[in-house]
């Protein structure tokens, strides 16, 4: 029998998991570029386990990435899995539930034997009929470890390192099961294992067996086909993650204003990976402090903004509650920081792998005294370096402390990403004191953009005192005149509000004649768009409106809102940007879709959600 | 640390703000001997940054030409830090005092000291909390009665000294205000010192402790209940220059120069160079009455800053880089025509 028939498909879902040791990442990581090179769009997500070195084959030490890529636009990872490629039990029982009916499983039968299924507390020695898939999945059992081992048999290497291949006899397998010529992967490996020819060809050998494998046994299995993509701009590609792409939003938003970039920061899950990639940039003069608590984080970060540095901190949750003071002082100061806030499940510790956009409060109003910040969110992966640039924009043009959210969702997750040019870049001219001016002082500012001049130590002639006191407006003195406050308090507000006026409107995206609005922010754009896509493609009259600029709103917020019949404000929170459009845009009934349980939305939830409040 | 051939006077270091620290408080005698010494160093105005936390004595940087930020409470350690990292050629002063630098601040304080960075810490030390009006802080003598310990306190003060120590520190002094001439040395020998320099200067809180530092600080008897030590000199004390300081063991002892047989040959010389701090320790620690309160630098020894390091490092990937900017990192992707 041939593998004559062929799944053609506009986009699937690909989920590789097993044991933190199998190399699910990298096959991961091989399989979805190899796609973006052949055209597919692609959005992946990584799902690593939270403890370091769990036991080997328990559930607790399953790494998983998955992977979704499509012929058409691709806005999400994906909810449940089309094909899924599964290491041992204890994968089995983690991922049983998020794959479709009627799903490919691949698993290897060699490690499913009676103490794989006890280490990952099977009762039975039938672990797919104990979790109810024998009959609405295609199983297919491939002995994948003693197939290496005889591919690899008789050329020297150590059982582990055989071992240690069987990925990439499923990657091969996987490359035949969507007929994707293996070469791209072989230069891949040449790429990664350039240092380590032995395991290069080791891994060759095994990659290319498992395809053939696929091939030659006829596996009574038809075959998937997803064609390229012809909607996506043209240009050059590569694949990202966000909490990369922020990294690289800083460094380069700090080579377009000319000036150093400092990061002070603090380890904390999910925010570590901009620390770790920016300290890799010494050559291109990056400064990275890791500093003794998240206090330091900001506060060396502020230093680092009084001397003349565009200065940034990355954090999460828990992290953003301890710089709250320091964020104050930055408001009052009139200085230039970026906060990144990589949002995970909270309150307190929380699920610091899980991820949440439940710091929105906290961003707008986490702070003593009257004391507004520029409150923005990125909602992709790849945006992620775009909105940090915007961040940095914002931050130094304006004398203000910004505060980026993104999640542990798009943090992680990857997705494409069109090489930017600096030259392309928008500008960035921070408001420096010209030095022939008259008398500056502290407090002197652009009297319409509301926007203190900005003095760098170092300057003959310059010298100031800041601080975190209230300053006379005229005078930059220290004051307690009550009505210098006021008036202080209402500027340092203007100018926050002044930001609007460089911000791009909100867009409307989906049906234009629509009866419900989908309003969203930050993360969870991916799974927004797909629901209103999927249903204006089924004639279902639902539009988005997503929102990356919170405070403040872009100018044309309160024009779109009031358009609408009905509005829904779909956050992964208990309702806090529908809480502050109340206050910002009130006499709008804004109904609530919302979810807290460290996880992203699904996008059959949401459009069930919509569709039945359409009906 | 920059410096210049101007020559500058106090006056050119001398804000236009009015002085508000009470009549008689001993931080308007560090005020001036900060604004000397920098006269004195030919540092100029503008490359002098002076960081604060919170307290009387933050208040400083606002009396002072530069560039000045009295920052949070605690934490103007790990500002001054920021301050110097991104731009080493600037002379840091932290100003801060006892309950800024060793309460709230205790953990940037002990960071600072032990990543070695070159700033110039000023702690201004009168054992209790000043602006708060009147409770006790962490170098509060156990038992002593404030408002926030009417019965006394009951906790062990911590002794500023072995902290840096115990956070390796490698520059070391104490003063007491109303010593100008030690004030000015130590601080000098601070500005020029790489490294983290703390500087205890004990300070009389007029209004809430007042001569709490009183018993040294009386004119008559400072003499013979401080030791100035000088690096290289042998400790010797007192109206009569006739006491000094001896091993016994493993124990400092005070001795008096032809008394038992004493010759001025058996008094210790003062090593402030020596790596090993066991002795600058003993010397830092040493309490009255029975011995005499140390004044002066203590410790002072080289060793890598913290800022120069990082400098360095980028200065030798740059050297060595292919990739200078943005783009050419940009082009190292894994990268594809869609």
């Amino acid at each position: 029998m041939d593998t004559a028939i062929v799944n053609e498909l506009d986009n699937v879902v690909v989920r590789f998991s097993g044991d933190s040791g199998d190399g699910m990442q990298l096959t991961g990581t091989l399989f979805s570029n190899l796609s973006a090179i052949l055209g597919n769009e692609i959005s992946t997500f990584p799902d690593f386990p939270s403890e370091i070195r769990a036991p080997q084959g328990t559930v607790g030490g399953v790494s998983g990435f998955q992977v979704h890529l499509g012929s058409s636009k691709i806005y999400t990872p994906g909810d449940d899995a089309d094909v899924m490629v599964i290491m041992n039990p204890a994968a089995l029982k983690v991922n049983a539930k998020s794959i479709k009916r009627g799903g490919v499983l691949i698993f290897d039968t060699d490690s499913f034997e009676k103490s794989d299924f006890d280490k990952a507390g099977f009762k039975t020695e039938n672990p797919f009929a104990e979790l109810s898939i024998s009959e609405t999945v295609q199983l297919i059992p491939v002995p994948l470890s003693s197939l290496t081992q005889k591919s690899l048999e008789g050329l020297g290497f150590d059982n582990k390192t055989v071992l240690r291949s069987k990925n990439m006899f499923a990657l091969g397998l996987v490359c035949w099961l969507f007929n994707r010529p293996i070469d791209k992967a072989v230069s891949f490996l040449e790429v990664k294992f350039k240092k380590k020819q032995d395991l290069l060809s080791a891994n060759i050998k095994v990659l290319t067996d498992g395809f053939n494998y696929g091939s030659n046994l006829h596996l009574t299995l038809s075959t998937f086909q997803v064609d390229k993509s012809t909607n996506i701009d043209k240009g050059t590609y590569t694949s990202i993650s966000g909490n990369k792409a922020t990294a690289w939003g800083l460094i380069a938003a700090a080579e377009k204003a000319g000036l150093q970039l400092f990061l002070g920061g603090y380890p904390i899950t999910p925010a570590t990976d901009i620390m770790q990639e920016l300290s890799l940039y010494k050559n291109l003069g990056v400064k990275v402090v890791q500093a003794e608590d998240e206090i330091a984080g900001i506060t060396t970060s502020l230093g680092a903004a009084f001397a003349g540095c565009l200065a940034a901190t990355n954090t999460s949750g828990p992290g953003l509650a301890l710089k709250s003071e320091a964020i104050g002082l930055a408001v009052m100061a009139e200085l230039p920081i970026v906060i990144i806030d990589v949002m995970r499940g909270g309150p307190s510790t929380g699920m610091p792998t899980k991820t949440e956009q439940t710091d929105l409060l906290q961003a707008l109003y986490g702070r003593n005294g009257e004391s507004p910040v520029v409150v923005m969110a990125a909602s992709t992966p790849a945006d992620c370096f775009h909105f940090t640039y915007m961040a940095s924009k914002i931050a130094l043009e304006y004398m203000t402390p910004v505060i980026l959210l993104t999640d542990a969702f798009i943090g992680n997750g990857t997705s494409l990403w069109k090489l930017p040019k600096m030259a392309q870049l928008p500008s960035i001219l921070p408001n420096y004191t010209n030095k022939d001016a008259e008398k500056v002082n502290v407090t002197s500012r652009d009297e319409v953009s509301k926007v203190r001049y900005w003095s760098i130590p170092g300057v003959e002639g310059l010298g100031h005192r800041n601080g975190g006191l209230e300053k006379d407006y005229n005078t930059g003195a220290i004051s307690t005149d009550a009505l210098n406050h006021a008036k202080m308090v209402a500027t340092r507000e203007e100018k926050v509000n002044n930001v609007a006026n460089i911000l791009p409107d909100v867009q409307v995206e989906g049906d234009s004649t629509a009866e419900l609005l989908v309003i969203g922010w930050g993360g969870t754009h991916g799974h927004l768009m797909s629901a209103v896509t999927n249903l204006n493609a089924r004639g279902e009259k639902v539009a988005l409106a997503h929102f990356n600029y919170i405070n403040p709103l872009p100018q044309n917020t309160k024009e779109i809102i009031s358009k609408y019949k009905k509005v829904i404000v779909c956050e992964l929170n208990s309702g806090q940007f529908a809480s502050y459009l109340r206050t910002k845009v009130p006499g709008v009934e804004y109904l609530q879709f919302n979810k807290v349980q460290g996880q992203p939305f699904t996008v059959t939830e949401l459009e069930e959600c919509f569709s039945s409040l359409l009906k | 640390m920059e410096t210049t051939n101007i020559q500058y006077t106090a006056k050119d270091f001398k804000s236009d703000q009015y002085v508000r620290w009470c009549p008689g408080c001993g931080d308007h005698a560090v005020l001036n001997s900060l604004q000397k010494v920098l006269a004195d160093l030919a540092i100029p105005p503008h490359q002098t940054a002076i960081i604060s936390g919170i307290g009387c004595s933050s208040r400083l940087p606002y009396y002072v030409t530069s560039y000045g930020f009295h920052t949070i409470h605690g934490r103007g350690a790990a500002v001054a830090t920021g301050v110097k990292v991104a731009n080493p050629k600037l002379s840091v002063w932290q100003i801060t005092g006892d309950g800024d630098c060793l309460a709230i601040g205790g953990n940037h304080f002990i960071h600072s000291v032990r990543r070695n960075v070159d700033i110039n810490v000023l702690l201004f030390n009168n054992q209790i909390y000043g602006l708060t009006k009147g409770q006790y802080s962490p170098t509060t003598k156990k038992g002593f009665v404030t408002k926030s310990s009417p019965f006394g306190t009951v906790e062990r003060p911590f002794r500023p000294a072995e902290l840096t120590f115990g956070a390796r520190g490698t520059f070391f002094a104490r003063f007491l205000d109303v010593d100008l001439k030690v004030a000015q040395s130590v601080m000098t020998a601070a500005a020029k010192h790489k490294g983290t320099s703390v500087i205890e200067s004990l300070v009389n809180c007029i209004i809430f402790n007042n001569g709490a530092h009183g018993w040294l600080a009386e004119k008559e008897n400072r003499p013979d209940r401080t030791i100035v030590l000088e690096h290289g000199k042998p400790m010797i004390f007192g109206k009569e220059r006739n006491k000094g300081l001896v091993l016994e063991g493993m124990t400092l002892k005070v001795v008096t120069i032809g008394e038992d047989g004493v010759a001025e040959s058996d008094i210790l010389i003062h090593d402030a160079h020596a790596q090993d701090s066991t002795i600058q320790l003993k010397l830092a620690l040493m309490e009255g009455p029975e011995m005499p309160i140390a004044m002066g630098v203590i410790r002072e020894v080289e060793d890598e800053t913290y800022d120069a390091a990082v400098e360095a490092q980028i200065t030798e990937e740059q050297a060595k880089a292919k990739i200078k900017t943005f783009d050419e990192l940009v082009a190292t992707c894994e990268q594809w025509e869609m």
